[in-house]
């Protein structure tokens, strides 16, 4: 699993990667009450905008951590937003991107040192 | 508001605070806690189901002495628009401080106690409030309590826990002030607060409060509540916050705040007048204003914040003035401005929401009704 300053994880599944955000993250931003997930075959680019979450107090986006082309969405998190807050790492992810350049992860950080970012 | 992180000042119970795992945020240049371990979602639902107690020691106590009270209530309605002559001694009253144009200065609590008056004012105003008070008012006191904070206990449980201190609390109605002892402290205690619950706001000495606020949490249903939730509820209750629903190019009438008037000061009364702004907000009270602050309901599960702008059709027609989630009505609420046309509840309209379009209904306000003990 790859992570972002921005604190999205990134996980490969085959020619595939799923992107969520941090347990960290989750924490900070308090009760997730709302997701607004981006249209599957959006052609993406690195840092674009691609969901909105919502607190009880403020919105945040989430960035595309690397381009290529939206596959998937996580559609259950539009009726229950409060599952990221539940389980951040694992059924909520947000959206399931296709790669355009194998290797654009390489350069992002291993869990050892994004818990040394976030410390 | 813009924050800075540097000169903020710590209030007497930051470490309780930080003991009970409050997140401190800077706030009207204090460090506030925002929430606590529970979250801003579950506060709010604790406050209107049992009881919450909020640390609103930032906000501005003063005290206007110094004259017999009739000179000290007709010196405070110089500045605001509401009747302070004859609001009973032990009775607190809500009121706006108006600037010469009609907008809005801050809005008060204020209260009469006897042989001089309390005033509670907002945090981020109160320096301006005082020095404008202070220059209004020559040959009257107008101090700032430095010494003491204020705590807000709200939520049906409430009562229940400060009559385990003080039994006598229990008999105060709504808006009733009194000073009362409680383990040997004296305490000003008003039957009020800014959830749209029953409760109290509890002014005590800074060096007591800790204690206070101690033996109230140890009672059945009270936990800490941060400004995250004190917000959503207040947005909930349909009250105002200053610098938002209301500043000084809104006025009383625009603001839906004509029931802060009394009939005294308004034309015909007995005390017609003699506020700064008076030609404008009577003239606004008689003929109706052009723009009225209205509830919104956000169709849809996306909050809807502070600066959406608001169509009707292809015309901008207003703006979102506060904006959230609301937990106790699980959807989103807001307040803004609207021309009077399209401010009967009911009215769809839209809003501009990360460049698209979403619908939102004017709705009456309160939305949660309120649970005063009048």
């Amino acid at each position: 699993m790859k992570f972002t300053e921005e604190h999205e994880w990134l996980r490969e599944e085959d020619d595939i990667v799923v992107v969520g955000i941090t347990e960290h993250a989750a924490e900070q931003l308090g009760d997730i009450v709302f997701v607004e997930l981006p249209d599957v075959g959006t052609e993406v680019s690195k840092d674009d905008e691609v969901v909105v979450i919502e607190s009880v107090k403020a919105a945040s986006d989430i960035l595309a951590p690397i381009d290529g082309e939206i596959v998937e969405v996580n559609e259950m998190l539009v009726n229950e937003p409060s599952k990221v807050n539940d389980d951040p790492m694992g059924e909520a992810w947000f959206f399931k991107i296709k790669p355009a350049e194998p290797g654009q992860m390489d350069d992002l950080m291993d869990e050892a040192a994004y818990n040394k970012f976030i410390a | 508001m813009s924050e800075t992180t540097d000169a903020l000042l710590p209030l007497p119970l930051k470490a309780l605070h930080e003991e009970l795992g409050g997140k401190m945020v800077p706030f009207a240049g204090y460090e506030m806690p925002v929430q606590y371990p529970m979250g801003v979602m579950k506060e709010h639902l604790h406050t209107r189901a049992a009881a919450g107690l909020f640390d609103v020691s930032h906000m501005g106590q003063v005290l206007i002495s110094g004259a017999d009270p009739d000179t000290l209530a007709l010196a405070l309605e110089s500045l605001i628009p509401a009747a302070v002559l004859g609001l009973a001694p032990g009775r607190q009253r809500y009121g706006l401080l108006t600037a010469p144009d009609g907008g809005i200065l801050d809005d008060l609590m204020f209260a009469n106690r006897g042989d001089h008056l309390f005033v509670v004012v907002n945090a981020a105003c109160k320096a301006a409030d005082i020095a404008h008070m202070q220059d209004s008012l020559p040959g009257i006191r107008v101090e700032e309590v430095t010494d003491r904070c204020l705590l807000a206990l709200q939520g049906p449980g409430a009562e229940a826990a400060l009559a385990a201190l003080a039994p006598q609390v229990a008999g105060m109605r709504f808006m009733d002030v009194a000073v009362i002892a409680i383990d040997g402290a004296e305490v000003w205690v008003s039957r009020s607060g800014y959830t749209g619950e029953d409760g109290y706001e509890i002014s005590v000495e800074a060096d007591r409060a800790e204690a206070l606020a101690r033996a109230l949490l140890a009672q059945e249903g009270v936990s800490p509540i941060g400004l995250g939730a004190r917000d959503s509820l207040r947005l909930e209750a349909g009250l105002c916050l200053y610098s938002h629903d209301i500043t000084t190019d809104t006025t009383p009438s625009e603001a839906a705040l004509n029931w802060s008037i009394q009939k005294a000061r308004r034309t015909g009364g007995a005390r017609a007048g003699g506020f700064p702004g008076a030609e404008r907000i009577l003239e606004e009270i008689a003929s109706g204003p052009a723009r009225l602050r209205v509830g919104l309901r956000p169709e849809g599960r996306a909050p809807m914040r502070e600066g959406v702008q608001i169509f009707e059709g292809d015309a901008q027609i207003g703006q979102v003035t506060s904006g959230a989630f609301g937990p106790s009505l699980q959807a989103p609420v807001a307040m803004g401005y609207v021309p009077v046309a399209q401010a009967t509840p009911g009215t769809l309209l839209e809003a501009e929401l990360r460049g698209k379009r979403a619908p939102l209904r004017v709705d009456s306000l309160p939305f949660i009704p309120a649970n005063f003990k009048r």
